[in-house]
């Protein structure tokens, strides 16, 4: 199969590719690795008119710390991410992560800043951002805006930015020695997770449990009182809204939601006792 | 649109569609139909490629996208006296290919595997592959080649013109 | 020392890593030049009137050349069903015009200069279905309530054997029955459908297509266009895999010829995989019920299987699955009573075919599961229930209740080898452990002892053709009327032809598929190549060097008894007169050196083995980890290690796949939910472990090599195997059966019931 026919402009810029999605408005697209975009037009699923590609934009693919925050450039390919020493020391559950996205080649190409704005549930980038916190910034006509991770992803393919913006920077906290887990659950090791849950610091996030990735609140705030992980990770699935599908029910995800998050807390006790 | 790139140490450069996706570049354009696709989903790894050292889909990446880029498909590996490279070589002697049309893409990324972890076990053999499907092998002897390269030396692990696959 | 038996790596290969196969997409030739590329509109409804097709916006987009829709088909006859078991109503029309009766069904097809353009075109031509209720289950079928083919009054293709009789299982001290899902899977070989056509001035056709029999999908192909066989040639490329399903000629590959004809023009056609997962056959499909009574020391008195077999919406080799098997129910088994009845029935998905197996690793299957459930009904270990209830060894030949003739078993040999190299006890010991533990990660043991038919005669004849000629630069080729796509026919039949005249193996070419020079040949499939076409090479080569004897015998006036051969100079020799000979070579440059032969099969084979399996389930999430596959395939004798290896490896893939992951899947509308390899879960390098095989060749007198089918062993073996062990895992939490594939979900809720029903 083969994407639709659409026109390709090369930005060289962050403002020139701004400017292309301010003249083409909600015919343009932005592609960065492809790796999201790609099929779904293969698919005949999206057709943009124009497609805005930034992997040519320098500067876009970083990791570094800046104060209490380690910032991650947009154009930052997993495989980077997985491989970066920063990352590692002070953010280990990203790298690990990053590791676990599709497969080698999709790592090589597959961008953060890319997984973040394409929202899908079932992301896993995505999952562990939002367990660690912190912000999406992105930058329109009017300059840049932080946006905080926890009100960016709205559902489906559906995120607070706007038409005429570009993502161009991710910042968490820096986690250092606190303990971290990601557990996915697929049933072939490249598969999308079926659920999955990411714990650190006592925050969780879930994915493919509901419309975008989310916290598993109830379960941080039992943590928060002082309940055992088997109690808080019991009201893991407290608030979602999980799919069906033909890898899982209802009743399904839910039960793997309150099961990985346990594992993500034991693992992430685990690792935090044995970091101290 | 326009598009340049070294494909095999060659430079092409070619008027093009956007659309052009870069597997049909390759097979349709530069008549290198060692590449083949073998389904649409980014899934199946059969067009798998090394692109500036790293292994890529090349169904999922438009022509465009390689702009400027150094390729690297299976016709690109064997010596210019037909020597085989020494994943080639290990392929055929453990019989890690059956029907043949996994092979091209199985083998730039097996490539690719030992690049990022020359000495692999099975099991980080298996999980390099995963994005690679093979009907015929069962995948047995595809992991003993991987194996069988991995100790004939870092060369397994490079494509030629001196063009090391990144780490 | 003769080359046969030994590691020869492929001829093949050199040229497959480096340039690459070439496959139908990958052809240059000068007779595609200029080829039109064909883009086909399915239905995407599974049931319902077609009320118009609007092609007219696809005629005026880029690079159309013509759009074809039923009303342009006036000149062919629908596809016949083509079994004379099925009624004649259930016939296949070229394009729906009234009625379409699966998703994939074709309505109109549209021809560009460009690929690209054709899937733009194709978007333009809309479809107005009016939507009747689909048939998606054989059990949906059954009711006869919605029917596909009102004319034939019946969803009913075929149906075979009587109703299980009432007493069947009186005086059995024990009766187990059970529901058995052996679930509808797709082939998916890594090439997908492809095909070319090209008209010449002489009024021949020349078609190029990926199929797995040149003249099988020639006579196919001929006979459905009403064309003269004699006008249609017929060329096999490299071809990409095909587990069955591309046995014989699809109807889009004679729609690409007859296209070619119509616009004037050569037509290629390559689908894509989405078109690929709707379009090519998809394989098994049986809703069984086993039943097995006995006693509680453990013997098996007797065993009825009903089959229901989806053959989708219109017959292909579905109403034969179950006909095969039926024929291997009563499987390796001494027992007294075996009862089979099955019913082949129309559904509105994609049709079933051929699918590595066919027919016989459903027969395998059931019967494995049905004694896995008779073990764990009377608390006795399965590994010795069956070996309380296998033949006892025999080499003559043994008949069964349903009539097949095995040739040979050592069936009870075959299972202590495989206990063996697995550590059986220990393996049972390791459970134990566990299970008092009780660990979240639970030990599953599962085993199969397995018989099945290879080389039977599906109606083209149980032989097969050869040729070969030596060329006076000492150079040989050979004629085969097989099939090769992946299986090393090339390597192994020089093997055979080298063994027999000394000609080195990088010395023989080995040519297949095109029909012009081979018109005679049974193609691949059914693991009859090597017992027949690896036969037929082996009695050519023969032929050969006697031709050679006399031709030499004139030459060096000499009796041609007095005449050998010498392996070394691949020339004859008289005997004890060294250095006084004549090599096959320069035999070659007075006349032809040639023989054309046919080897008739003495009858089918019977290869046997069996196959332990070990998994981990994580019982909390119900995941399943296949640690261990240990098998022991008896194939007769092996010509080439390393490809008969290969081919068992292949095979247990495709049965751990079966067993654990892979499922066609259709929602109660008949809309399927995996028609991409991001839906469809091909089992990928991370789901297996490396294969333990181990040895066993009992050779068979149906023919001189002494070799038994391979190809499809490992399939049938492993499915049940794998299978067992899962459930095996849980068994002790209460559970007795969960339905193929065994996902996690399925599994964890099995756990579940078992534990609510064990607490009330």
């Amino acid at each position: 199969m083969i994407p639709g026919p659409f026109e390709l402009v090369r930005a060289t810029s962050v403002e020139d590719a701004i400017a292309a999605l301010v003249e083409h408005g909600d015919d343009a697209k932005i592609l960065a690795g492809g790796h999201s975009l790609l099929p779904l037009m293969k698919l005949r699923l999206a057709m943009p008119a124009y497609l805005v590609d930034i992997s040519g934009i320098p500067g876009m693919s970083y990791v570094r710390v800046d104060g209490d925050e380690v910032a991650i450039g947009a154009g930052t390919r997993h495989h980077e991410l997985e491989k970066d020493a920063v990352a590692a020391a002070e953010v280990p559950l990203l790298p690990y992560t990053a590791s676990q996205v599709g497969d080698p080649q999709v790592r090589h190409r597959g961008t953060i800043g890319g997984t973040v704005a394409h929202s899908d549930p079932a992301s896993d980038l995505p999952t562990a951002l939002l367990a660690l916190g912190g912000d999406v910034v992105v930058q329109g006509p009017e300059g840049r805006r932080t946006i905080p991770l926890t009100e960016f992803w709205l559902g489906f393919f559906e995120t607070a930015l706007a038409e005429d913006e570009l993502i161009v920077e991710i910042r968490v906290p820096r986690t250092g020695s606190a303990g971290w887990a990601y557990e996915k659950f697929t049933r072939r090791a490249n598969d999308w997770p079926i659920v999955a849950a990411a714990a650190v610091d006592g925050r969780v996030a879930l994915a493919n449990m509901a419309g975008s990735v989310v916290r598993a609140t109830a379960t941080e705030e039992a943590l928060a009182r002082g309940a055992s992980i088997a109690e808080a990770a019991a009201l893991a699935d407290e608030g979602t809204s999980p799919g069906a599908d033909m890898h899982a029910d209802q009743e399904y995800r839910r039960h793997l939601a309150r099961l990985l998050t346990r594992r993500a807390l034991e693992r992430a006790a685990g690792a935090a006792s044995a970091a101290a | 649109m326009q598009v340049s790139m070294t494909v095999n140490g060659q430079q092409h450069s070619d008027e093009v569609e956007p659309r052009l996706l870069l597997a049909h570049y390759l097979r349709d354009v530069v008549g290198l139909k060692a590449t083949n696709i073998g389904c649409d989903t980014t899934s199946c790894g059969a067009c798998t490629v090394i692109v500036d050292g790293l292994s890529v889909k090349s169904c999922t990446l438009l022509a465009a996208q390689a702009e400027g880029a150094e390729v690297t498909t299976l016709e690109g590996l064997a010596g210019p006296d037909g020597e085989l490279h020494p994943m080639q070589k290990a392929f055929r002697e453990e019989h890690g290919l059956q029907c043949g049309f996994c092979t091209p893409g199985m083998v730039m990324a097996a490539i690719g595997v030992l690049a990022d972890n020359p000495d692999p076990s099975d099991r980080e053999v298996r999980e390099g592959l995963e994005g690679n499907l093979c009907r015929c092998t069962g995948y047995h002897n595809i992991v003993r080649a991987v194996q069988s390269a991995a100790k004939a030396g870092p060369a397994a692990g490079q494509v030629p013109q001196g063009q090391e696959v990144a780490r | 020392m003769s080359i046969l038996g030994t590691r020869v790596v492929r001829t093949e290969d050199p040229l497959f890593l480096t340039r690459g196969a070439t496959y139908t997409d990958d052809l240059v030739d000068d007779r595609l030049t200029g080829a039109l590329h064909a883009t086909f509109i399915r239905s995407q409804v599974a049931h319902g009137r077609v009320l118009s097709v609007d092609t007219s916006a696809a005629r005026e987009a880029p690079g159309v050349v013509a759009v074809y829709s039923a009303e342009d088909c006036t000149d062919l006859d629908p596809i016949p069903a083509g079994l004379p078991m099925v009624p004649a109503a259930m016939s296949r029309p070229w394009f729906a015009s009234e009625t379409v009766r699966f998703v994939g069904d074709i309505i109109a097809v549209v021809l560009t200069e460009e690929r690209y353009q054709g899937e733009d075109a194709a978007e333009m031509v809309s479809v107005d279905i009016d939507t009747l209720p689909a048939v998606v289950t054989t059990a949906d079928a059954l009711k006869d309530e919605t029917l596909l083919f009102p004319e034939a009054g019946t969803n009913v293709m075929a149906a075979f054997g009587e109703p299980e009789p009432a007493d069947f299982f009186a005086g059995c001290e024990v009766v187990v029955r059970q529901a058995v899902v052996n679930q509808r899977v797709a082939p998916v070989p890594l090439e997908t459908r492809a095909a070319a056509a090209a008209w010449g001035e002489d009024g021949r056709v020349t078609i190029f297509c990926s199929n797995q029999g040149a003249q099988q999908a020639k006579a196919q192909i001929a006979g459905w266009l009403g064309l003269d066989p004699a006008l249609v040639h017929l060329v096999t490329p490299d071809v990409g895999g095909g587990f069955g399903a591309k046995i014989g000629a699809d109807p889009e590959f004679a729609m690409v010829a007859w296209l070619a004809q119509k616009a004037g023009r050569p037509v290629k056609w390559v689908e894509n995989r989405s078109e690929n997962l709707v379009g090519m056959l998809h394989g098994r499909g049986q809703d069984q019920v086993v039943a097995i009574g006995g006693s509680r020391d453990g013997t098996v008195e007797a065993y009825s299987l009903l089959v229901d077999q989806d053959c989708g919406a219109y017959p292909r080799f579905g109403p034969v699955l179950p006909t095969l098997t039926m024929l291997m129910a009563p499987a390796v088994y001494a027992f007294p009573k075996v009862h089979a009845q099955a019913r082949a029935l129309a559904t509105n998905t994609t049709s079933i075919g051929a699918y590595r197996g066919a027919g016989r690793p459903e027969a395998t299957a059931a019967v494995e599961r049905a004694l896995d459930l008779f073990a764990a009904e009377i608390g006795m270990d399965p590994a010795e229930v069956r070996r309380k209830n296998l033949l006892p060894d025999f080499h003559e030949p043994h008949t069964t209740a349903m009539g097949a003739v095995y040739d040979s078993g050592e069936y009870v040999a075959a299972l202590d080898k495989v206990l063996d190299a697995a550590g059986y006890q220990e393996l049972r010991a390791e459970q134990a452990r566990r299970r008092e533990n009780g660990d979240v990660k639970q030990l599953g043991i599962g085993m199969s002892v397995y018989v099945e038919i290879t080389g039977a005669d599906t109606g083209l004849g149980a032989g097969e053709s050869a040729e070969m000629e030596v060329h006076p630069d000492g150079t040989a080729t050979v004629l085969t009327g097989t099939s090769p796509h992946g299986q090393g026919h090339a390597t192994a039949w020089a093997m055979i032809a080298s063994e027999q005249t000394g000609i080195p193996v990088d010395k023989i070419t080995v040519i297949h598929g095109d029909t012009d020079r081979i018109p005679r040949g049974g193609g691949t499939m059914g693991s009859r190549s090597l017992q027949q076409g690896g036969a037929a090479v082996h009695q050519a080569a023969t032929e050969l060097v006697e031709l050679a004897k006399q031709r030499a015998a004139e030459q060096l006036e000499a009796d041609p008894a007095d005449l050998e051969i010498d392996l070394s100079s691949a020339g004859l020799s008289v005997r004890g007169t060294p250095g006084a000979g004549i090599t096959l070579a320069q035999l070659a440059e007075k006349e032809p050196l040639l023989v054309q032969t046919r080897f008739e099969a003495g009858g089918p084979t019977f290869p046997f083995g069996a196959h332990l399996v070990v998994v981990e389930v994580d019982t909390e999430s119900g995941k399943t980890e296949v640690q261990r596959v240990v098998t022991v395939d008896d194939a007769g004798t092996i010509v080439n290690p390393l490809l008969a290896e290969g081919q068992r490896h292949g095979g247990i893939a495709q049965g751990v796949a079966q067993a654990l992951l892979e499922e066609v899947l259709y929602d109660a509308d008949g809309n399927p939910q995996t028609s991409t390899l991001a839906d469809y879960p091909f089992v990928s390098a991370t789901e297996l472990p490396s294969f333990e095989l181990v040895d066993m060749a009992t050779p068979t007198p149906m023919n001189p090599l002494g070799a038994k089918g391979i190809g499809e062993a490992g399939t049938i073996g492993s499915t049940p195997a794998v299978h067992n062990a899962v459930i095996d895992a849980v068994a002790h939490l209460g559970v007795r059966h969960i339905d193929m594939p065994t996902t996690p979900m399925k599994v964890w809720r099995a756990i579940q019931q078992a534990q609510q029903e064990g607490t009330h």
